[in-house]
């Protein structure tokens, strides 16, 4: 987990990132080979194709502390697998329709097209979400805010049972 | 040697799983005869000092029903835990929170606005809403604390095997009862409903076409359903595609889309997310706003994906910023 005792003083955002391995991995190898510098909150999860990318993933890196996720995959028309990342888009939108409903702000995930040879568009699109998540503030999703309500009412600590996680 | 004895209990539910139990018929005869039922306040006169006054770990089983949304339930299930060899989750409430957990999109001070000022018809000119505590001449008076979020049975106590179900089918209700009283209980999936989609057993299954292309997602009342045909193909976001088995499809046999009370299949961690991916996926359009005009018409998606799971669901409920999550009111 993720230290955030000192997020007053200075907030600084945990970004995870998902890009896919043809296009935006490598864009971000190019960014990196060119010596681009952009903002270090970011963490990044290769995946083969955006259309790999589970909704379920998005949540599972909230839950564990992400204050924002970002999702890369290459431009329309030129996807490695002909249409992941139309598959992507579609489940894109509609996980970002849920989440405003469950109170999530929506730039709090962002898809970005970015091709191979885009190595400074990773830079400006890292550096762009880690202002915007910034200035959103912490998420503060993780599962301790759960046990809060709880333990204020009854005790008995053996009883009470971990979260779900992994179980289900 | 004495029978097993046997415990039900309802935390927040319909009462429909209680009913579920009576829909057993004359199979109940036949467990009635064989097991000892020493608490179940919906039918029989028992009160919670028979329970306190039991030995630990004296009955054999307890099936609770209903999600734990307040301090006296919390307490209830505690108590039936430390009683209990056995605690069975009874009904998608236990098991995953069910309808009542929808209402973790809203926080207690909604819900007591909603129900206690707002409704139409109330009135409540001194604005009065449930207290914990109040003082009266004889003494102080309390009420349980209701809680801002509705929780699953196992996030609150120790769960031991889940009977899914809204309310659990009767077979698997018969099928639950006989492994525990001959103790063939499974070890490996705590869920005791086959671990496989609904589709699989559908009746229409082979009207399913190879590739579902979605140019319009309806609701069951804006179109007269094709009782022949796969309901995805219909564009009715049916839930069979990722829910459990067992239930005989009886929503689809009355012409109706799987709304997932069975719960998610066991590789799944988030059902209304899993859904929601293959729905999503299922749109046949390639642009922006296509997309959105379509997803648009998913009128209410918290509903329509987590109908009986919100707080079993990985965000547990809607996000309550950071400063109000600290506040006791």
């Amino acid at each position: 987990m993720f230290d955030k005792n000192n997020e007053k003083e200075a907030f600084n955002p945990h970004l995870v990132a998902f890009f896919c391995n043809w296009c935006t991995y490598t864009a971000a190898d190019l960014a990196g080979t060119a010596r681009m510098t952009y903002e270090p909150n970011v963490r990044v999860i290769r995946i083969m194709c955006s259309g790999r990318l589970d909704p379920q993933f998005v949540l599972w890196a909230f839950r564990e502390g992400a204050d924002g996720v970002l999702i890369g995959g290459c431009h329309p028309g030129d996807c490695h697998y002909q249409e992941g990342n139309y598959k992507a888009r579609r489940r894109f939108l509609l996980l970002q329709k849920y989440l405003q409903f469950m109170g999530i702000e929506k730039e709090r995930v962002r898809m970005e097209w970015i091709a191979a040879s885009e190595g400074d568009k990773v830079q400006s699109v890292i550096n762009e979400m880690t202002e915007t998540i910034r200035r959103l503030g912490p998420l503060h999703l993780e599962p301790v805010s759960m046990r809060q309500e709880r333990s204020l009412e009854t005790a008995e600590p053996d009883n009470i049972a971990v979260m779900k996680e992994g179980t289900l | 040697m004495s029978k097993p004895k046997i415990a039900f209990y309802w935390c927040a539910s319909c009462g429909g799983c209680e009913e579920a139990v009576v829909d057993l018929a004359e199979s109940i005869l036949g467990v009635v005869e064989k097991v000892d039922i020493v608490f179940w306040p919906v039918a029989l006169d028992f009160k919670r000092s028979d329970v306190e006054a039991m030995a630990s770990r004296e009955i054999t089983a307890a099936f609770i029903n209903g999600a734990v949304r307040s301090s006296e339930q919390a307490e209830m299930v505690e108590l039936l835990r430390g009683k209990s060899n056995l605690v069975i989750a009874f009904g998608s409430c236990a098991h995953l929170g069910g309808i009542p957990g929808l209402a973790n999109t809203f926080n207690r001070e909604e819900m007591f606005r909603a129900v206690y000022l707002d409704a139409p018809g109330v009135n409540n000119d001194r604005s009065t809403v449930p207290k914990e505590e109040i003082e009266v001449s004889e003494g102080i008076l309390t009420l349980p604390r209701l809680w801002d979020t509705v929780k699953t049975l196992d996030q609150v106590i120790k769960v031991d095997y889940y009977l899914p179900g809204c309310p659990p089918p009767v077979s698997l209700i018969v099928g639950a009862v006989e492994k525990i009283l001959s103790n063939q209980l499974p070890e490996a999936d705590p869920v005791l409903a086959p671990d496989i989609a609904l589709c699989e057993e559908c009746p229409r299954r082979d009207s399913k076409p190879e590739k579902i292309a979605v140019k319009e997602f309806k609701r069951p009342h804006e179109i007269e359903i094709d009782p022949e045909k796969c309901l995805l193909a219909q564009g009715l976001l049916c839930m069979g595609i990722c829910t459990r088995k067992g239930c005989g499809a009886v929503c689809i046999n009355g012409n109706m889309p799987c709304t997932g009370c069975m719960g998610p299949v066991s590789h799944i961690s988030d059902h209304g997310t899993k859904a929601l991916s293959s729905f999503a996926s299922l749109i046949d359009a390639n642009d922006d706003e296509e997309i959105a005009r379509l997803i648009d018409n998913i009128v209410d998606p918290v509903g329509t994906f987590y109908r009986y799971s919100l707080p079993a669901s990985l965000m547990h409920r809607s996000h309550m910023k950071a400063a109000a999550k600290g506040e006791k009111s």
